[in-house]
């Protein structure tokens, strides 16, 4: 059963140094206030994984708090490049990150396989294409019924499943709805799980693509509204698309990250801290 | 502004990243199911939608199916998709039952560095190992690229991005020429038109190299032929396109305004 407890309580217990950590999120619901906390708390040598890591994965890379990335599409959505994760490929700095790249497609299937308990998932994909040659978790199969040569991924089973979800109820399960990603496949491929709610309510309503996943596959639910922020909880809260673009030359520059992240993140107890330092109240719609 | 005065009058004061949208959103057919790409795929999708095409079905890779957004969503999982969609989905579901599913007309996409083949690199430019620059690499372009009954591909010309050969391949196009893609198991037929702001490419129906088939007003051959990294042939009777209409004018600026 999950237990309710504060973020910071969740991570100390459960992300370790060197552990493989997916903090997901498509775009909507992603988990940033989780990835702050890791900061904060100083973990390292982590393997991050993430369909379409933005922001949070480049303030976590860029204060090193990783050593690999596994991924599909790196980049800050609408605005550019990630400029902390290219110095990181293509500087190494502040540390040297290795990288394992595949396609969204091929990402979905890992995940889906690791949730179902198969060592792989199989796709019709990555034929001629070079991430066939760069990444050896790409490989391919014949199909023995039909002869099709088709890719074949390996499993993903994240130590730690981090994603954000709008509610939980008293017992502890949560409820997400609206773009859900590849949140479920997340939860249920991980071997520990961290859930970040905005709310906690008596009674879930049905929502369109509304997901209840159950207390009993969650290890720590956390009620930190506003999480997501600057990405999005429908119901909840807009998309700070002004900070996405602000975050650009923040990025750029070594000092002003290094700066950015001593004053917003190392410099706030908690998030609803580091929304007040940045002036954002958790908004609501 | 447009100085344009009636909806189906050809307007004169327009730029060539909104000619590249027009012309990009005139091959969309009406009725077609569309996977659309974030950035200009995504803003000639929906001027299509919202002028000649009311009927298209505009699919995004966050899961959102019919998506009918008032504005100019900022990226592929705004919640402007979600809210305006007949359905929406999870991740891999999209990927699965509908894109490899078979599900899909059109797959519009954009590319950093395009070949003559019509093979999309978005993943780096120099080497893998050691890039000059790290772009952001596939998202769902290749599977997009291989599983969608044709492919629209939209991008600015010039020698960076029309190049000789790719410094990566990450979305097959039709690979080394005709008869490629079949040989790779895929299903769609790959590129079929590529637009940019000079003109539009077609893949030559016996070799699939892509080919001017036409310049946008004002273009010169010469010119299209100067911004391209290959030798680039010229299809006989390669003509000069229309300019935008202030109806389209209209639309497209609206709807970035909105």
């Amino acid at each position: 059963m999950a237990t309710f407890t504060t973020l910071a309580e969740a991570v100390a217990e459960l992300v370790h140094d060197g552990d493989q950590v997916a903090l997901e999120g498509f775009t909507h619901l992603i988990p940033h206030a989780a990835g702050h906390e890791i900061i904060r708390q100083g973990r390292t040598d982590l393997t991050l994984v993430r369909m379409t890591p933005d922001i949070v994965y480049d303030q976590l890379i860029g204060v090193g708090c990783a050593a690999k990335l596994v991924f599909s599409w790196g980049g800050n959505p609408g605005v550019g490049s990630l400029h902390r994760m290219r110095e990181a490929v293509e500087e190494g700095w502040p540390l040297p990150l290795s990288i394992e790249e595949h396609s969204h497609a091929g990402m979905a299937a890992r995940y889906q396989a690791g949730a179902s308990g198969l060592p792989f998932g199989v796709l019709r994909g990555y034929a001629g294409t070079g991430l066939a040659e760069v990444t050896d978790t790409i490989a391919f199969v014949d199909c023995p019924f039909t002869g099709e040569r088709l890719a074949a991924v390996p499993a993903l089973n994240p130590d730690v499943g981090i994603i954000c979800a709008q509610q939980a109820d008293r017992q502890g399960n949560v409820m997400l709805w609206g773009i859900t990603g590849v949140q479920k496949e997340t939860v249920l491929a991980s071997s520990r799980a961290i859930v970040l709610v905005e709310e906690t309510v008596d009674h879930f309503e049905p929502r369109v693509n509304g997901q209840v996943l159950p207390s009993w596959v969650i290890d720590a639910v956390a009620v930190v509204p506003g999480g997501p922020h600057p990405s999005y909880a429908d119901g909840y809260s807009e998309r700070d698309n002004a900070f996405y673009a602000a975050w650009d030359p923040i990025s750029r520059d070594r000092e002003q990250f290094a700066a950015w992240i001593d004053r917003h993140v190392r410099g706030t107890a908690d998030h609803a801290g580091y929304l007040q330092s940045i002036g954002r109240e958790p908004a609501r719609v | 502004m447009s100085d344009a005065t009636s909806d189906g009058s050809a307007a004169t004061d327009y730029s060539s990243d909104e000619m590249m949208t027009v012309a990009a959103a005139r091959e969309l057919v009406n009725g077609t199911v569309c996977f659309v790409g974030i950035g200009l795929p995504s803003t000639a999708a929906n001027l299509a939608r919202t002028t000649h095409a009311p009927d298209v079905v505009l699919i995004y890779e966050s899961g959102c199916i019919g998506a009918k957004p008032d504005r100019l969503p900022p990226s592929i999982g705004d919640g402007v998709l979600s809210r305006t969609a007949d359905a929406v989905v999870g991740v891999p579901e999209i990927f699965t039952y509908w894109l490899q599913g078979g599900r899909i007309d059109v797959g519009f996409l954009g590319a950093a560095q395009l070949d003559r083949f019509g093979n999309i690199n978005t993943t780096v430019v120099g080497d893998y190992h050691a890039p000059k620059v790290r772009l952001p690499g596939a998202g769902g372009a290749p599977e997009i690229a291989a599983s969608c009954r044709e492919i629209i591909i939209t991008l600015r010309h010039s020698r960076r991005a029309m190049v000789d050969s790719l410094d990566f391949l990450t979305s097959v196009g039709h690979g080394t020429g005709s008869g490629h893609r079949a040989r790779l198991g895929m299903p769609g037929r790959g590129p079929t038109v590529v637009i940019t702001d000079l003109g539009i490419l077609r893949p030559d129906p016996d070799t699939a190299e892509l080919t001017l088939f036409g310049v946008h007003p004002g273009v010169e051959v010469d010119q299209v032929r100067e911004a391209t990294g290959w030798p680039l042939r010229v299809a006989t009777g390669a003509g000069v396109g229309e300019p935008p209409t202030a109806a389209e004018l209209d639309a497209l600026r609206s709807f970035e305004a909105a």
